[in-house]
């Protein structure tokens, strides 16, 4: 086994090694450097500031509704999409009882909505956001359309309302993932042994019961690590992409829709402070840790094997 | 029409079962005076939690049944009467949207993207996996996690300076530099994935064909990959919904109309048809992004689910 072992691990190793560090270890190595920089990113000249844009960040407004945003997203995005894809999951694998057989089983049709949640999942993220932009549209959307055929005239603006624009951001983003999580704790509950539902059934335990009782605790690993992924995402890519899309502005009106990943962007490729902005996207980074460690933390429990 | 029989006909047979069930299987009287309260509870929970089954699947299905329905019709008849059938099935927003949008284009530029990444992000993340999975030697504990860390970063952070390296390497706007970048940021779950996949795999297959006299990388290409077939398959599938979802790469890195993507073809479509007005164009384009994905989607999706939930349950 030892022919030639390492010139083989060295021939297999550096091609993604290097792709990995030039194009992602790298620059987020040198963002930090460029953190301490009053680099604008058009031009080659810059020299070191200290922490002058980190006292810069903590006096600037935007930069804490962006942060407000992201957080609020990154904590009650998982709540609700993982609640609603608890439940629903539920429903469609053990919600139904009928004694035909099996003692558990989904409701009926369980089928037919595990293959129509998951239509978001493949639609990409720009289409989904287009699709509801002007869903939400206030003068020609469906959704008004909708309301106002069936009399209200008071239509609300949604995403033109900075007391609403958020929330129809969080309800798309509620829309396009909860689909995936259906699917993923489907997989999780059905390699939960039937027994132990034969058995709470036996006992008499109701839905709720068996619910709590059997089924969050030996999927509780599966439900952590969707909450990091989800909280991640709200906290990157997918929120990026959705307010970048969606809001008006964007990130407005008046900055209520704005999120860090925003205003990184804004503030590198539009204000020309790269500096300013990679000192945001540390920000950003020590909130994202933050979130991985305190949901590792606080949803740590004995691990149940089955 | 079909959906609103659901629930009260599955909901009746549900709570007559929820409440015989036990009675029937202990035998015994003693859960008997349980029965009627639980059969209230469960009416109503039947309802509603079979109500909210039926409202998320029309909530899911509707927008995009507006959406298909939209790109038939005539700009005045989309807000007018969001809800009645086309009056006649024209492609002619079709075709518009294909030609005169560009949308042929950007679909062969999403194709070329999306498949050179993922045939490349399979080979290097297998290699790089399968090397750092069964092989002991100085530095496999730090480069492991070097390449899993990378899951939990913003990747925002690094594409501000990203943006001016590739600049200087001639490699922003480029097609062949977003499949690198695609590639290196489809890593970290990709070799955190394989690598648990190859130590699974049983090695004794791998030490026979090294008996053999095969040597390692061809032990590696003819032995563990084709034994590796369905961790592939899962983290394929991973990866092509992750890349053909992407848009804050191309949104920051591939700026030049020219070489956009699907999902920046869209967000420009969007917005010039609106200024044109051509709104059944742009739900024809929006038809044309999600139909493909979404066939095969409907074909495939046993192997889909399967493939996807293999991965994320391990």
């Amino acid at each position: 086994m030892q022919h030639g072992k390492y010139r083989f691990i060295i021939g297999f190793l550096v091609a993604p090694m290097t792709l990995y560090v030039v194009f992602v270890i790298w620059p987020f190595i040198q963002s930090i450097y460029y953190s301490f920089t009053d680099w604008t990113g058009l031009s080659p000249d810059f020299k070191m500031v200290g922490f002058d844009n980190y006292t810069k960040m903590l006096d600037d407004d935007i930069f804490w509704k962006s942060l407000q945003h992201s957080v609020l997203l990154a904590v009650l995005l998982p709540l609700v999409t993982l609640g609603l894809a608890l439940f629903f999951a539920f429903m469609l694998n053990v919600g139904g009882r009928r004694t035909k057989g099996a003692a558990v089983s989904g409701v009926r049709g369980s089928g037919f909505y595990k293959i129509a949640y998951f239509f978001p999942q493949v639609l990409s993220i720009a289409i989904v956001a287009i699709l509801f932009q002007f869903a939400f549209d206030p003068a020609q959307g469906m959704i008004n359309g909708t309301l106002k055929a069936v009399g209200f005239d008071d239509v609300p603006d949604w995403l033109g309302d900075p007391k609403l624009a958020l929330w129809v951001i969080m309800a798309v983003l509620v829309w396009c993932t909860t689909g995936f999580f259906v699917v993923l704790f489907s997989a999780g509950m059905a390699s939960i042994p039937k027994d132990f539902y034969e058995a709470a059934l036996l006992d008499g335990a109701s839905r709720i019961t068996t619910f709590f009782r059997i089924t969050l605790p030996l999927l509780w690993d599966t439900v952590q690590s969707g909450w990091v992924y989800m909280g991640i995402l709200a906290l990157g890519a997918e929120g990026f992409a959705i307010v970048h899309i969606m809001s008006v502005g964007p990130g407005g009106p008046d900055y209520s829709t704005t999120v860090l990943p925003l205003y990184v962007y804004q503030s590198a490729f539009r204000d020309g402070q790269a500096g300013y902005a990679t000192t945001i996207g540390v920000a950003l980074l020590i909130v994202t840790l933050a979130f991985a460690a305190i949901v590792m933390r606080v949803g740590r429990r004995e691990r149940l094997e089955f | 029409m079909k959906t609103t029989d659901t629930p009260p006909s599955g909901s009746s047979s549900g709570t007559d079962d929820t409440s015989k069930v036990p009675a029937q299987r202990t035998g015994t009287g003693s859960k008997a005076p349980s029965a009627p309260a639980k059969r209230g509870e469960g009416q109503v929970l039947n309802v509603f939690s079979h109500g909210m089954l039926v409202v998320w699947a029309i909530m899911v299905v509707l927008p995009l049944f507006w959406a298909v329905m939209s790109s038939f019709k005539t700009d005045t008849d989309i807000f007018n009467t969001p809800w009645s059938l086309p009056s006649s099935l024209s492609f002619d927003a079709w075709g518009r949207a294909w030609s005169q949008a560009h949308m042929s284009e950007y679909f062969l530029n999403t194709i070329l993207v999306v498949g050179g990444s993922l045939v490349g992000t399979l080979v290097l993340g297998s290699m790089a996996a399968y090397v750092l999975a069964r092989f002991e030697f100085p530095g496999n504990r730090f480069i492991y996690f070097l390449f899993v860390g990378g899951m939990s970063f913003p990747i925002m952070l690094a594409l501000v300076p990203l943006f001016f390296v590739m600049d200087n390497m001639g490699l922003l706007n480029t097609i062949h530099g977003l499949i690198l970048v695609y590639i290196a940021y489809s890593l970290p779950f990709t070799v955190f994935f394989l690598t648990s996949f190859f130590r699974t795999l049983p090695t004794s297959v791998a030490e026979a064909s090294i008996i053999d006299g095969a040597s390692h990388t061809r032990t590696f290409f003819q032995v563990m990959l084709p034994m590796a077939k369905p961790g592939l398959i899962s983290v394929g599938i991973f990866n092509f919904l992750g890349q053909w979802n992407q848009y804050m790469l191309p949104t920051v890195l591939n700026t030049d109309p020219e070489k956009r993507v699907l999902a920046q073809g869209l967000v420009e479509l969007a917005s010039s048809q609106g200024y044109k007005g051509d709104y059944s164009g742009l739900f024809a384009g929006l038809v044309i992004a999600m139909l493909p994905v979404l066939a095969a989607y409907i074909i495939f999706q046993r192997q889909v689910v399967s493939g996807l939930t293999a991965g994320a349950l391990k």
